[in-house]
């Protein structure tokens, strides 16, 4: 994994070089584009799948665990830090 | 949104014509979506490299808005590996890496998918789609019980785009830059914290 790294890091590097070429400023729309691709890549491998393809509805349900588990996490520290800092200072109602 | 709407499209797509035989043989080889998915890092390093929004955020909020994207990435860890508990064909670090996706459902589906394969991608896919949707369908209720950064850390990466105008809405408009600070910040966090959690 230590390649993903090297390759984001060797992009931040050549990021920072061209950051005044114009170019840079359609990164986002490439990435976009790319993604996409990717995506359908991704319905490639999980169609020639077949285990994939067995159990979705489980997959289905272990995505519904992990995300209800993330997001009352999340909500949790976001009420601590807002009624500790950001309640009293910034707010004005 | 419709964006969105078209990398379901072409991921249904992907399913579809792979179930019905109709892909040449090339077209099923891993390695050029490996290549492809590494160009796809290099510009989001591009991207990061060549921005400098977050700095100029930093400069006028303050170091405090620094501890909104923080409460976003321990409040998810810690939701997720306490839900790995419920999950026994699950490990940590699994869980880990789907909760890492932050609601960036495209990119960090990739990367599990092509590191850890399309199960447990599709479980990302699927579990990032779903925050989206909760915070698109829920914000009113998360500002109401839990304040005004609810939104903005349930919303994860998407805080930037796609959840934005509900955030505008509910939050209101002094919300705004803290949520597009907070979506850069997540968003380039993802393919970092999804490769750490790999590589462990």
């Amino acid at each position: 994994m230590l390649n993903i790294f090297l390759v984001i890091l060797s992009g931040v590097a050549t990021g920072y070089t061209v950051r005044k070429v114009p170019f840079v400023k359609h990164a986002g729309s490439v990435i976009t584009l790319v993604i996409a691709l990717l995506l359908f890549f991704m319905g490639v491998s999980v169609g020639t799948n077949d285990q994939v393809l067995a159990t979705f509805s489980t997959i289905g349900i272990e995505a519904l665990i992990i995300t209800i588990g993330g997001t009352s996490g999340t909500l949790l520290c976001a009420w601590l830090l807002y009624s500790t800092l950001f309640k009293k200072g910034g707010e004005k109602s | 949104m419709k964006q969105s709407l078209i990398y379901l499209l072409l991921f249904a797509a992907g399913v579809i014509l792979a179930l019905t035989g109709q892909l040449p043989d090339a077209l099923l080889n891993d390695d050029i979506s490996k290549w492809i998915l590494y160009g796809l890092l290099f510009l989001v390093g591009i991207q990061i490299g060549s921005g400098k929004k977050i700095l100029l955020a930093v400069k006028r909020f303050g170091p405090a808005i620094a501890l909104i994207p923080l409460a976003t990435t321990v409040g998810t860890f810690a939701g997720a590996g306490v839900s790995s508990l419920l999950l026994p064909g699950r490990s940590l670090i699994d869980c880990l890496c789907v909760g890492a996706g932050f609601a960036y459902y495209s990119l960090s589906s990739i990367l599990i998918s092509e590191f850890r394969g399309a199960e447990l991608g599709t479980v990302a896919l699927l579990a990032n789609i779903m925050r989206e949707f909760i915070v698109l369908l829920l914000a009113p209720w998360m500002v109401r019980h839990f304040g005004k950064l609810a939104p903005i850390c349930a919303g994860g990466a998407t805080t930037m785009d796609t959840t934005l105008p509900i955030i505008t809405r509910y939050s209101g408009s002094d919300y705004v830059v803290v949520a597009l600070f907070h979506g850069m910040v997540i968003d380039f966090s993802v393919p970092l914290w999804i490769s750490f959690f790999l590589s462990l």
